[in-house]
């Protein structure tokens, strides 16, 4: 792999032999990577391969155990982020780091670090936005600013430190497909400008398409330097993986069972000052369906889970029905009586207590439904059954850990899911209400989630997924609806839907709201 | 240059279990260097601290007698503090116990038979539930701390009873002491073994309050709530628990048994009211609690360690001629090192240079 020599005036960046080691984990083993001048360089690799980690070495907030880095040719130690940035490399991360309550111009004085006065900064802001397409206005309180035009500011911030290395941390996971153009046109811009840019990514195909080359990690190792044009995409998903990935299989509903979850007119004022109300939302789901909901992160997604789930009550009973009872009034464990599971998005600190057992997070969502089993009269434990039972869950969902029983946080991401997912399947619930379902998993453990999903589905219950990830939705829905600020556009059936179609209902550009409101008045 | 925590990537088991000692020895050597300051021997000075009150039977029970207040408060406070309560206000609530469990020995002394004591106990944890659902109902429904409210209310409990004492309550037959008429036979709280010492049914109760909710913290569902909500609230409410009724459950429990400490000690210990019922259990019970790392059988042993830093302090003050205050410090050094074991053993300190590393912190926490 190591063909170019160093102090090669053309490359910009050149990492050798880079290693992380936590604890037994090698989260880096011996990583080489060489980021040329005015190329935009992919990332690829699943969740958990050790793109974070590399990457926070790159910019500082990690130290390595062994390797070097070479900028410019030159060997430089890269201590803290601060070091990073007057080196020339900038970094948007996934998750954003702003002030809600601030402008966006008072976002970026606070990462400037000097005295210069917000109006300047603003004026600037401003103009660079402009020129390079992303407009953004530097008076705007955040917390009106949509996803998309936050993940401006972070890009505009970083522009104006004038980096000669843009790293980005899954830049279109939050956009819709329309706004991932833009930025792909922006990116397009700076690399004509000389500019290097880091892209980390899992979606194959916009790799492809704006990649000149390729890093592709897996378990913490470099598995390959490829030109991502000449790939295809299974074959860069092999490389990715290791095996063929299989797409969860389909059968079309064979009947429309029974109407099992509805959602009549439900309206939810905004629970905190940033959240987002919910307005007049119908929905309708029967047995032996799965009906998707895309959206923006941000759009009421949470919102209308918390609503559905009974976390948050409604006004009136008859908002929800579940299988045919009125269960606005209810909270989570009658609703769960009635028949309903739920899995929120955020796996630790929602769905399981990360510090407690999984045999304890088995009880945590089972107490009630499965009282006479798991309690007893007195209400004592009986963790002889629980355990028993989570000893299931985990083989029938192939849950991977390190201990017979551990804490919830020491299991990966998508193995800790799949416990998740099982728990709930494995009470055969009538109505499923998954949020994110596959967010942060890797693509085995996703793929089986996706199927176990369809199946719970075609044995008659009703599934109902809220997902960011619209191939996800594209493969396992029977219809899809769209929520955008805070409402929800009719359900398109899978025949009936394009990326295109649904990608305008996301940016509200097409809303389909007024035309289903129209059918229900 | 600067001091950060930064959080470790795994926890030792074993520094875990010994923390509580390491916390013990660095109090001793602390203790050690504070004696010398003040130019007593230090090998004298804990002996007379730590060893000679465990040396005769009658000072055992002396041992129980301290010991008894500071697990029952102990108990109940380990179930605020593992739901994430922080009622600091034990020592009002003791105080409360202690006063309504009083009413029918000092209101109605003539009123004499076997159902007082009981009922007397019973109104002290109702006395004492009832004063910790104040700063209960003020957090649920007004979102207040209940650390500065149930400060608060100590400070409110002990000047009541100041005045209970110096105006309606005063001894008719006192000679203008500010003390309540001692408390009948049939409202004294009985000795365990009369015979040997003055421990009474109250370390008894003690006992039994921590094997009861120690039960109930590791094998029931309500101890599972418990845990849950105190652990992640979010996953909590997901289970379908309510914060709410816990803010309550916890404060009722660790109220009542304030209360039923405060009214034991009062029946049994003191045998009247008085302005000063209590050197400050309330307090150092919580040392106790964090002490026993929250758990009710360490408590047990918790408890007794720090019963016999009173009597140590007694007995120090007798034989060495130093001060009662003597006896704070302590139990403050105790609590510095054991919260700060504790601390350390989550994460590690690391030096930062003057320049370097602004946001080192942030991006690692991500």
């Amino acid at each position: 792999m190591d063909t170019t020599p160093l102090a090669n005036g053309r490359n910009l960046l050149e990492v050798r032999g880079l290693t992380k080691v936590f604890g037994t984990l090698k989260a880096c083993d011996q990583v080489d990577l060489t980021i040329a001048k005015g190329e935009i360089h992919a990332l690829l690799g699943e969740n958990g391969a050790g793109k974070s980690t590399l990457v926070k070495m790159l910019f500082g907030s990690l130290e390595p155990n062994a390797g070097e880095i070479h900028w410019n040719g030159q060997p430089v130690m890269i201590t803290s982020p601060g070091v990073a940035k007057k080196l020339g490399i900038g970094m948007v991360f996934q998750h954003f780091s702003l002030f809600e309550a601030l402008t966006a111009a008072e976002n970026i004085a606070l990462s400037l670090a000097d005295d210069t006065p917000i109006s300047t900064i603003a004026a600037k802001a401003r103009a660079l936005s402009y020129s390079y397409g992303l407009p953004l206005d530097p008076d705007s309180l955040v917390g009106d600013l949509s996803v998309g035009e936050r993940q401006r500011i972070e890009i505009i911030r970083c522009l104006l430190q004038t980096p000669d290395l843009i790293i980005l941390d899954e830049p279109t996971s939050v956009l819709t497909p329309q706004e991932a153009d833009k930025l792909f046109e922006t990116l397009e811009r700076l690399r004509s400008e000389g500019k290097s840019i880091l892209y980390i990514s899992h979606r194959l195909d916009e790799v492809r398409r704006l990649c000149d080359s390729a890093t592709i990690m897996r378990h913490g190792k470099v598995v390959g330097h490829c030109n991502p044009r000449l790939e295809t995409p299974s074959s860069l998903a092999r490389m990715m993986v290791g095996t063929e990935v299989k797409n969860a299989e389909r059968t079309t509903a064979s009947v429309r069972g029974e109407e099992l979850l509805s959602i009549c007119g439900m309206s939810r004022k905004p629970a905190g000052p940033f959240s987002m109300p919910l307005k007049n939302i119908w929905l309708s789901i029967a047995g032996g369906e799965v009906i998707g909901i895309a959206g923006v992160a941000g759009n009421g997604q949470g919102e209308l889970f918390e609503a559905i789930s009974g976390e948050a009550l409604q006004e009136s009973a008859d908002a929800i029905r579940i299988r045919g009872k009125s269960a606005g009034r209810m909270g989570i464990s009658a609703r769960r009586l009635l028949g309903a599971a739920f899995v929120p998005e955020e796996r630790l600190g929602h769905g399981a207590a990360p510090r407690m057992r999984l045999s304890d997070n088995l009880l945590l969502s089972r107490h009630t439904t499965d009282g006479k089993a798991f309690v007893s009269g007195l209400g004592v434990v009986k963790s002889g059954a629980i355990q028993k039972a989570a000893q299931r869950i985990i083989e029938v969902m192939d849950v991977r850990k390190s201990a017979p029983d551990p804490e919830a946080a020491a299991l990966s991401g998508g193995n800790l899911q799949k416990f998740i997912i099982g728990r709930e399947l494995d009470r055969n619930p009538a109505v499923m209400v998954v949020n994110q379902p596959t967010w942060g998993v890797d693509a085995g453990a996703a793929a089986r989630i996706r199927q176990a999903l369809i199946e719970l589905a075609r044995n008659g219950s009703a599934v109902l997924v809220i997902s960011q990830d619209l191939d996800e939705l594209f493969e396992i829905s029977d219809s899809i609806a769209v929520m955008h600020n805070g409402e929800l556009s009719k359900p398109i059936p899978i025949a009936e839907a394009t990326l295109e179609r649904i990608g305008l209902l996301m940016g509200g550009a097409e809303p389909g709201h007024p035309d289903h409101a129209k059918e229900v008045a | 240059m600067r001091i950060e925590l930064v959080k470790r990537p795994e926890r030792s088991a074993l520094f875990a279990a010994l923390s509580p000692f390491i916390a013990l020895g660095l109090t001793l050597i602390a203790g050690a260097i504070m004696f010398s300051l003040l130019g007593k021997n230090p090998v004298e000075a804990l002996y007379y601290y730590f060893i000679d009150p465990l040396r005769e039977v009658w000072s055992l029970h002396e041992l129980a007698v301290k010991a008894a207040p500071l697990i029952l408060i102990a108990v109940g406070l380990s179930i605020c503090y593992l739901s994430n309560n922080w009622n600091i206000g034990a020592e009002g609530q003791f105080i409360v116990g202690a006063i309504m469990g009083s009413i029918l020995p000092v209101m109605f002394p003539d009123f004499q038979s076997w159902i007082v004591l009981p009922l007397m106990l019973l109104m002290g944890i109702a006395g004492g539930a009832l004063y910790g659902a104040i700063p209960a109902y003020l957090k649920v429904r007004f979102n207040t701390n209940e650390i500065l409210t149930s400060l608060m209310l100590v400070y409110v409990a002990q000047l009541f009873l100041d005045w209970m004492v110096r105006g309606p309550w005063r001894n008719p037959a006192g000679m203008n002491f500010p003390e309540t008429r001692t408390f009948s036979p049939s409202a004294v709280l009985p000795e365990i073994w009369s015979a040997s010492g003055r421990a009474n049914w109250g370390f008894v109760f003690a006992i039994v309050a921590a094997i009861a909710l120690w039960f109930m913290l590791s094998r029931t569902l309500k101890g599972f709530e418990v845990l849950v909500l105190g652990q992640s609230p979010r996953a909590g409410r997901f289970a379908g628990f309510s914060q709410s009724r816990m803010v309550f459950f916890a404060f009722l429990v660790s109220g009542g048994l304030a209360g039923l400490a405060g009214i034991s000690e009062v029946s049994g210990a003191i045998g009247q009211l008085r302005p000063t019922i209590s050197p400050g259990y309330g307090f150092a019970a919580i040392i106790v609690a964090f002490l026993g790392r929250l758990n009710p059988l360490g408590i047990i042993a918790a408890g007794l360690v720090l019963a016999l830093s009173y009597l140590g302090g007694e007995a120090a003050q007798i034989s060495l001629g130093v001060s009662d205050k003597v006896v704070r410090a302590f139990q403050g050094m105790l609590l510095f090192f054991v919260l700060a074991c504790d601390t350390l053993i989550l994460y590690r300190i690391r030096f930062v240079g003057a320049s370097a590393a602004k946001t080192v912190e942030a991006t690692q926490n991500v």
